[in-house]
């Protein structure tokens, strides 16, 4: 004889086998399609690249230590810091080619990074100031315009000068070739495509693997800064 | 008995000396002028009687400098132009100060403290490169300025940098004319802008076809090394010419 207790458990627990058994078969059909749903919404269009572009690159030559300007067409971003990269991946492309007349090794890996910063002011003051005219007075309808101290200086930052801190890899400085000229065509070359892409960019500096360091390949001095703006050349220019 | 009276001779004349001497700085030091300024030479405008070189022969000791495909480093071929060079601007009448004279490692501070106390007529800085064509003068890129009573350290040479260029004129003209090929250019080499005389640096590149890539002579030639050598030699006597004329 079965206690009438055990049957009441003993169907309470069918019951619950079997709504948990229902219950399962729902979530298979739902995770099924759901995963049917997923793989409708699979990319079917390529990813969206920066539209080309053209490029101006100082090119440098060691049959005759020139400097020539080159244009080329290549995708560039819109971020500064990263349009400077691929500018300076594609002139370092061209070095390590074969038939290149500057060869250097390494490519577009090269360059790490390349951080652009508001440049140290250097005759700024000659500049006049946002908010007065030419001349130096104020402006008429200035007067309610009037701005704390920090605006003139956040403006100066996205419309100045600004400095360019390259960031070269060890192994590139370690396989350039040692020589006065060709070290300072590879610096100059840099800085002029620099700037001749981001006129902002008026002073260069390098860093190798994040640390300063004395000289390129045991000649041209890294440790100063060098003004990009005295370097693109006309056509054939000697550095 | 001569000995005798030759020794209180020797110690009369001293003694006089002296005397002399402290005699004059007393009458300075009553004119109220400094007694090194009694010293200075009174002919200031007379042209410079000597005349000097600085030979520097780049890197040396643990700086090897290039290493050419042969085997051979810029260290070695520096140090062999600027003993060549010495000996014939030595049989030419003209002084020279070297920077090294042998495999040592000197850093650059201390390559232009020698070139500044020579205070030279030149100073050249010798380098070689498989990398190019020909010779490479190079001048420093500082811009020029005017000479000052105290200038900074790492752009010395800012105030020479017009005779700089003036001197790597003379040398274009003097290798040009040896039939070279020479390239002219600016760079920021750590000693020339802290060298107080007129500076440039001489880069030696293999000699190459006008427009190819073919080495027609290497560096390791010895006539190649001679002939530059010898356009060094004269490109120096020709500023020497220059210098002394008024």
């Amino acid at each position: 004889m079965i206690p009438r207790y055990q049957k009441i458990l003993f169907s309470i627990l069918l019951l619950a086998s079997l709504g948990m058994g229902v219950m399962l078969w729902q979530l298979r059909e739902r995770a099924h399609q759901r995963m049917i749903a997923g793989q409708d919404s699979a990319p079917t269009s390529a990813p969206e690249v920066a539209p080309d572009e053209q490029a101006t690159l100082v090119v440098a030559s060691d049959l005759d230590g020139s400097l020539l300007t080159q244009v080329h067409t290549l995708p560039l971003p819109d971020d500064p810091g990263a349009r400077a990269r691929v500018v300076l991946g594609k002139l370092l492309d061209l070095y390590a080619a074969a038939d290149a007349g500057h060869k250097v090794a390494g490519g577009a890996s090269s360059v790490t990074q390349v951080f652009l910063l508001p440049a140290p002011e250097i005759g700024a003051a000659a500049k006049p100031k946002p908010a007065e005219s030419p001349t130096g007075e104020a402006k008429p309808g200035d007067s309610g315009s009037a701005k704390p101290a920090a605006a003139p200086s956040q403006q100066a930052q996205q419309t100045g000068p600004q400095l360019a801190v390259v960031n070269l890899t060890g192994s590139f400085v370690a396989s350039h070739p040692s020589g006065i000229q060709t070290e300072t065509l590879t610096i100059l070359s840099i800085c002029g495509t620099l700037h001749a892409n981001l006129p902002r960019v008026t002073q260069v500096r390098f860093l190798v693997d994040g640390q300063p360091r004395a000289t390129l390949a045991g000649h041209a001095d890294l440790t100063r800064t060098y003004l990009a703006a005295d370097v693109v050349p006309s056509e054939g220019t000697h550095p | 008995m001569p000995v005798r009276l030759a020794i209180r001779l020797f110690f009369a004349a001293r003694r006089q000396t002296l005397l002399s001497g402290l005699v004059l700085a007393c009458a300075a030091f009553a004119a109220g002028q400094p007694v090194l300024a009694q010293q200075a030479p009174s002919a200031p405008s007379a042209p410079p009687a000597r005349f000097v070189v600085v030979l520097d022969a780049a890197h040396g000791g643990d700086d090897a400098g290039g290493r050419f495909n042969n085997g051979q480093l810029e260290k070695a071929f520096t140090l062999a132009m600027s003993v060549r060079l010495r000996s014939l601007l030595a049989a030419r009448g003209i002084q020279v100060v070297t920077t090294r004279e042998s495999d040592t490692a000197i850093d650059a501070n201390k390559r232009a403290e020698i070139a500044n106390h020579a205070a030279a007529q030149a100073c050249l800085s010798l380098h070689a490169s498989e990398s190019g064509s020909g010779i490479h003068l190079f001048a420093s890129s500082l811009a020029p300025a005017q000479p000052t009573r105290f200038a900074a350290w790492k752009t010395a040479q800012a105030a020479w940098v017009t005779r700089s260029l003036a001197l790597e004129g003379v040398f274009n003209s003097a290798l040009a004319h040896a039939g070279m090929t020479v390239s002219l250019g600016r760079t920021t080499l750590p000693p020339l802008d802290s060298m107080t005389c007129p500076a440039i640096a001489i880069e030696v590149a293999p000699e190459r076809s006008p427009g190819k890539d073919n080495i027609t002579a290497e560096l390791t030639d010895p006539d190649y090394q001679a002939r530059v050598a010898g356009a060094l030699a004269a490109a120096l006597v020709q500023w020497r010419t220059e210098a002394r004329q008024p």
